[in-house]
């Protein structure tokens, strides 16, 4: 029998890639302790960080009480909004999927608004997150459902354009509501356009397990994703139960992108820029896409993040715009590609 | 050896029916090509027997037990079904595409083995595509893609292949490039094989075993050389004819008549 003859050098080199997006992650998380639009030189951050005693109590306080829980924050949202751009777009086989597009996020806010704005509901995040999934869940079925209307099924674009009457849609009722209700105003404020900087420690750790479980079930999905990505026909004929893979992909997809949303506000376009770069590296296995999306989504968000401290000293923008600044141009570049319906 | 038949099956889109009350037994190590008209069910009939179609009425039975009533996974590491004109994903690499038939056998404790390696180099090997291993499928021609979806059902290392219309969008010299292949398939590793094609000449030549099907149904069975003569063609496709023996394999040849060219021209 004839062996198979060894992969070129370009192929084996690209196991690197997990190390390297692991490395620069850490050094984005250490600039985002180490930039605010207050600059704080890097010896003080560095002293604040591993002598809290000895530091300057402002600048401790600055580290540890508003900068750790931003850039917590900015993983966890990241990697959260990532995975489930990356399970999106794998299991729709849309390139366009991407929970701020397909009506996910624009759900969970809503739902948020909604609870708070109409019946009263706390505003901490842990009692928000439950009204979050109940919203990116009916979004994300509303706009399945009618991206499936009309003959030839639920094409990519067709889907993408569901998902943008959706989001407008209750985009609307979302500002509507949150105009009649100071409360939710306030709150709103920084859901308009997403933001690191609402969560508080706390509500970090509490929504960690969460994210956890719902990862570990994104990962333990993707080898199903690659059979699926075969045709539902073939993915069926190599044993696959496709109505389970759908069903866990959508739990995955619904807890991930909900927290998100009632941490950080519904940010674009992170869910679908990332997986894209990712498949750039890894090729089409489903399990390296996830791999290096659960690295690369929270670098692109905190690097956002850092860009928006930076740029408008002493004034601040939101992680959500500089990202939907720089992630716009590359969804128009996406659609534009000729390729693009038959994937 | 893994024995696959129909009974009593009928098959529906909706409400429209398309195969009723079907029998069919499926000789073990043999080739079975089913042949008909558009739209008669062969392809539906194929799908069901890979269990990607529920029956209305009847079943499919593998080796005596209900299709459907088995688990999905234990189904996978006994019929393989290669669908036709498949997608492949963009810039996926034929040794990629060809390990994913490798996924019944694979659990998520375990994920490549010793055997899924010698099964990817075994089906690679078998179908020529060691050498095209590390190119991306959308790169190939059609003919060597067709082999590379070929060489992932053969990864699956099923006793019972199934394929539907393995040599659609193929031209002439690429398809029997692809039905030499299954032959060799069959004839190496005694594997049971059951296609579907348009050509009833090829299928005189490659079955062992013709199924004829009209309107959902069985018109006739059996030994290509017995079954096809021009009344069956007649009545099976509406198409007058004359049926000589292949001057290469003495198989049954199909030589249509037309409005323009009627049998009076022809010398038997």
């Amino acid at each position: 029998m004839t062996p198979v003859p060894p992969p070129p050098a370009r192929l084996r080199h690209a196991a690197a890639y997990l190390p390297a997006a692991a490395v620069l992650l850490a050094v984005l998380c250490l600039l985002s302790l180490a930039f605010g639009s207050r600059a704080v030189p890097i010896a003080q951050v560095a002293d604040a960080l591993f002598d809290r005693a000895g530091a300057d109590p402002q600048i401790e306080a600055i580290v540890w009480n508003v900068r750790m829980p931003r850039t917590a924050a900015g993983l966890l949202v990241g990697a959260a909004l990532g995975l489930a751009g990356a399970l999106m777009q794998g299991l729709t086989r849309n390139p366009l999927a991407d929970p701020g597009l397909l009506g996910v996020s624009a759900g969970a806010s809503f739902a948020i608004v909604l609870a708070v704005a109409a019946f009263g509901a706390s505003t901490a995040p842990t009692n928000l997150i439950w009204y979050a999934f109940a919203g990116a869940l009916a979004g994300a079925v509303s706009v399945h459902l009618l991206g499936g209307l009309g003959r030839g099924g639920a094409t990519p674009v067709k889907t993408a354009l569901a998902g943008i009457a959706v989001t407008f849609l209750l985009g609307s009722f979302t500002s509507a509501l949150v105009l009649r209700s100071p409360l939710a105003l306030d709150r709103f404020r920084f859901w308009a356009a997403g933001s690191l900087t609402s969560a508080d420690a706390a509500t970090l750790w509490q929504v960690t397990p969460l994210l956890a479980a719902a990862a570990v079930l994104a990962l333990a999905t993707a080898p199903a994703l690659n059979s699926l990505a075969l045709g539902e026909d073939v993915a069926v004929a190599l044993g696959r139960r496709v109505g389970l893979i759908r069903l866990r992909a959508t739990l995955a997809i619904t807890v991930l992108a909900g927290t998100a949303v009632a941490v950080a506000g519904p940010i674009v376009f992170i869910g679908l820029v990332t997986p894209h770069l990712a498949r750039m590296v890894t090729g089409p296995d489903h399990r390296r896409i996830l791999a290096l999306t659960l690295l690369g989504a929270p670098s692109l968000l905190i690097a956002a993040d850092v860009l928006g401290r930076v740029v408008a000293r002493p004034e601040e923008i939101q992680a959500g715009i500089v990202v939907a600044f720089l992630g716009g141009p590359f969804f128009i570049a996406l659609a534009r590609r000729r390729r693009l319906a038959e994937m | 050896m893994t024995a696959i038949r129909a009974e009593g099956l009928t098959l529906a889109y909706d409400d429209r029916t398309v195969v009723s009350d079907l029998d069919l037994q499926i000789p073990p190590g043999r080739v079975t090509v089913v042949v008909g008209a558009n739209a008669c069910g062969k392809s539906t009939l194929l799908r069901a027997l890979a269990r990607l179609m529920r029956p209305v009425h009847g079943a499919v039975l593998l080796d005596g037990r209900a299709i459907h009533s088995l688990p999905t996974r234990q189904v996978a590491r006994q019929v393989g079904i290669l669908p036709q004109a498949p997608v492949a994903p963009e810039g996926i690499s034929v040794l990629d595409l060809v390990g994913r038939g490798r996924s019944p056998h694979q659990t998520w404790w375990r994920q490549w083995s010793t055997a899924d390696e010698q099964a990817v180099a075994a089906a690679l090997a078998a179908t020529g595509m060691t050498d095209l291993a590390h190119r991306p499928v959308d790169e190939l021609s059609g003919g060597q893609r067709q082999r590379a979806w070929i060489a992932m059902a053969v990864a699956q290392q099923t006793p019972v292949l199934l394929l539907d219309e393995p040599t659609t969008y193929l031209d002439l010299a690429h398809q029997v490039d692809v039905l030499d292949l299954v032959t060799d398939l069959n004839r190496r590793d005694g594997r049971t094989v059951v296609m579907v094609l348009h050509d009833l000449n090829q299928a005189c030549r490659y079955a062992d075993h013709l199924v004829v099907m009209r309107d959902g149904r069985i018109a006739a069975e059996g030994d290509p050389a017995a079954v096809v003569t021009a009344e069956l063609v007649t009545e099976v496709f509406g198409l007058d004819c004359r049926v000589v023996p292949d001057p290469v394999t003495a198989t049954p040849m199909v030589i249509p008549l037309s409005r323009h060219h009627p049998a009076r021209a022809v010398t038997a």
